[in-house]
């Protein structure tokens, strides 16, 4: 592969925008395919394809041979609230190979003390959103109980179409939270996407489980076709 | 920490940009109960230092050799390994999948 192009490719992903590297495995030739040129190239409906499946795989076009690899952007986790949960979440979410930002307007809670290693955010989540909008290949995760920062997130989740929503709240914190959510015109299957109590019943107690639980739930959301109803198709790059 | 298969893709550029030979090896198939999914990468400098895997470590040496004549000569090469390979009681997958393993200079 030439550099120039392996450049570009990484260039690409660091931009969070999709492409596909194609091989001509018998020639050894290459061309980067970027998202806005997919139409126009001689292989879009394969190419359009094998990134809405999010996998690199090897197909057949006119008696020729072609690897696709390809690249969707990073997962990126979102997490509301520095709380205990996130002091525990942000190295789990590292190694996992997420990038995670942590966005909590209450400097008490977001003081580099306490994350040490993460990348923090002493912002109201509707000021970081405008800086950063949310994508699909973006999971939030609402941790600080408080429907004034949470809140805001949530509906910004939803409409981005999130692959993984979860809110932390007891049964009836989130009954009151889908009553306000309804109240600004969100559906009821649509707030259904919110995994709420959020993480996989572990039956998790301490911070460090629940961070644990969460992050099983948004592999599972990731990874898993089943795992989340009416999930939009994330194309995701392992 | 260096986690996903676009970080190995980076670290690639990365140790290209420092004039070191350099090998990137990338799950193409798979047939059967294989460790890593297509699309995986390894890469493999020079010296035979390697990032990434392409099994679950049961050809990664094999590949790693390989990948050295490889940057040698600047020709990409494709690989085979599998259980039914004859080279099985060297190096195969004990999970009795195959895969199929392309090798490429970057330059």
């Amino acid at each position: 592969m030439k550099i120039a192009l392996l450049s570009a490719l990484n260039a690409e992903r660091a931009r969070r925008s999709a492409a596909v590297l194609v091989t001509d495995l018998e020639s050894g030739e290459q061309r980067l395919v970027k998202s806005g040129q997919l139409k126009k190239d001689p292989l879009a409906n394969a190419l359009q394809e094998q990134l809405r499946l999010g996998k690199s795989g090897t197909i057949e076009d006119q008696g020729r041979r072609y690897f696709l690899t390809v690249q969707s952007p990073p997962v990126r986790i979102l997490v509301i609230g520095a709380v205990h949960i996130s002091q525990a979440l942000a190295p789990m979410a590292k190694t996992l190979g997420f990038d995670i930002a942590i966005v909590d307007p209450r400097t008490a809670f977001a003081s580099p003390e306490r994350f040490p290693k993460a990348a923090l955010h002493a912002v109201w989540p509707d000021a970081y959103l405008a800086q950063n909008p949310l994508d699909r290949y973006t999971g939030v995760v609402a941790l600080t109980h408080d429907p004034k920062i949470d809140d805001v997130a949530l509906s910004a989740a939803l409409k981005a179409e999130c692959f993984y929503i979860g809110a932390l709240g007891s049964k009836r914190t989130h009954a009151k939270r889908v009553e306000r959510l309804k109240g600004t015109g969100f559906s009821g299957a649509g707030i259904a996407r919110i995994s709420a109590p959020i993480g996989l019943d572990i039956g998790a107690s301490t911070p460090a489980e629940i961070a644990l639980a969460t992050l099983a739930q948004l592999t599972a959301a990731l990874r898993k076709t089943d795992a989340v109803p009416a999930k939009p198709k994330v194309a995701v790059a392992r | 920490m260096v986690a996903s298969e676009c970080d190995i893709l980076a670290k690639a550029e990365e140790w290209a940009k420092e004039n070191r030979g350099v090998a990137l090896a990338t799950v193409i198939e798979t047939w059967g109960s294989a460790p890593r999914p297509v699309g995986s990468h390894l890469i493999i400098d020079e010296n035979g230092s390697f990032l990434g895997s392409v099994s679950g470590g049961c050809v990664e040496g094999e590949v790693v050799t390989e990948a050295m004549d490889v940057i040698e000569t600047g020709k990409a090469k494709m690989l085979e390994f599998g259980v039914a390979d004859e080279s099985a009681w060297r190096v195969g997958l004990s999970c009795g999948g195959r895969i199929k393993v392309y090798v490429e200079k970057i330059e």
